[in-house]
């Protein structure tokens, strides 16, 4: 089965391009994007600010249960064109990934279909890497979980 | 091809993926790295053969320590490596999906 998300790479380069086919209306795709109270429950982080123009900014957080900011990220808007394209700068706090420019365009494939390619670049390869190899920890981190409620089910 | 079946295999042990875990934020020597354990040093010196066996670690030479770090060029050779970032964005694809059939088409 052909895969929905796709992300492509290339050794020694700096950006990589992630690219989705998803089955909603480009409207509604469009909207998961810039509708506070959808991001919300996405990204599972307050919106702070989310202002959709040229030349805008966004601030996402996250607390703990006792008020402390878990996450903290944000950027500046440099180009929205509605249903098209919004391009933005992204950095997250007290991480040391640095700033990333990430271009976002939004494609109507049929009525019921939409298509999202995101191109991520980043200050150098060895940054881009680095973001990926978190999500490789992340997701031994859950095959890990998933290996452990396995075994607790055997037991 | 054997590599990806071996890769696999050394990811698939919980302490090697510990070890994997440990030295991606940073190279350590073989001592270090097994401080972080209660197994015995000759095993996570088996651990750690297996690992750089399959090119998932590689050693330097740093005096008279070598030190381990992860192979990153190797690593994003092999779908593993890929792999939990595509399905990083995947899961929150798949969430935006969910979320927006909710809702309606103006």
């Amino acid at each position: 089965m052909e895969q929905k998300t796709k992300i492509s790479a290339e050794d020694g380069k700096q950006d990589m391009v992630i690219t989705r086919e998803f089955e909603l209306p480009l409207d509604l795709l469009f909207r998961a994007y810039i509708e506070p109270g959808i991001v919300e429950q996405w990204m599972t982080s307050k919106v702070v600010k989310l202002e959709n123009k040229k030349g805008g900014s966004y601030q996402l957080e996250k607390k703990d249960d006792n008020g402390n900011v878990v996450f903290s990220a944000g950027g500046v808007i440099h180009e929205f064109i509605p249903e098209k394209k919004i391009t933005r700068t992204f950095e997250m706090a007290n991480a040391p990934a640095g700033v990333q420019l990430e271009i976002y365009q939004f494609e109507r494939l049929t009525d019921d279909t939409s298509k999202l390619t995101m191109h991520v670049i980043y200050e150098s390869a060895g940054q881009r890497d680095q973001v990926m190899q978190w999500g490789f920890k992340q997701g031994i981190n859950m095959a890990h979980d998933r290996i452990e409620k396995l075994a607790g089910k055997v037991k | 091809m054997n590599l990806r079946r071996d890769v696999f295999q050394a990811i698939a042990d919980p302490t090697r993926r510990a070890i994997l875990l440990l030295v991606a934020s940073q190279a350590m020597s073989a001592g270090a790295i097994a401080s972080n354990f209660d197994t015995a040093r000759p095993t996570v010196s088996k651990h750690l053969a297996i690992l750089t066996e399959c090119e998932l670690l590689s050693q330097e030479q740093n005096g008279r320590e070598i030190y381990y770090h992860i192979n990153a060029t190797k690593m994003r050779e092999v779908a593993d490596f890929i792999e939990p970032f595509r399905k990083m964005w995947d899961d929150r694809f798949n969430k935006i999906e969910a979320i927006m059939k909710k809702y309606k088409t103006k």
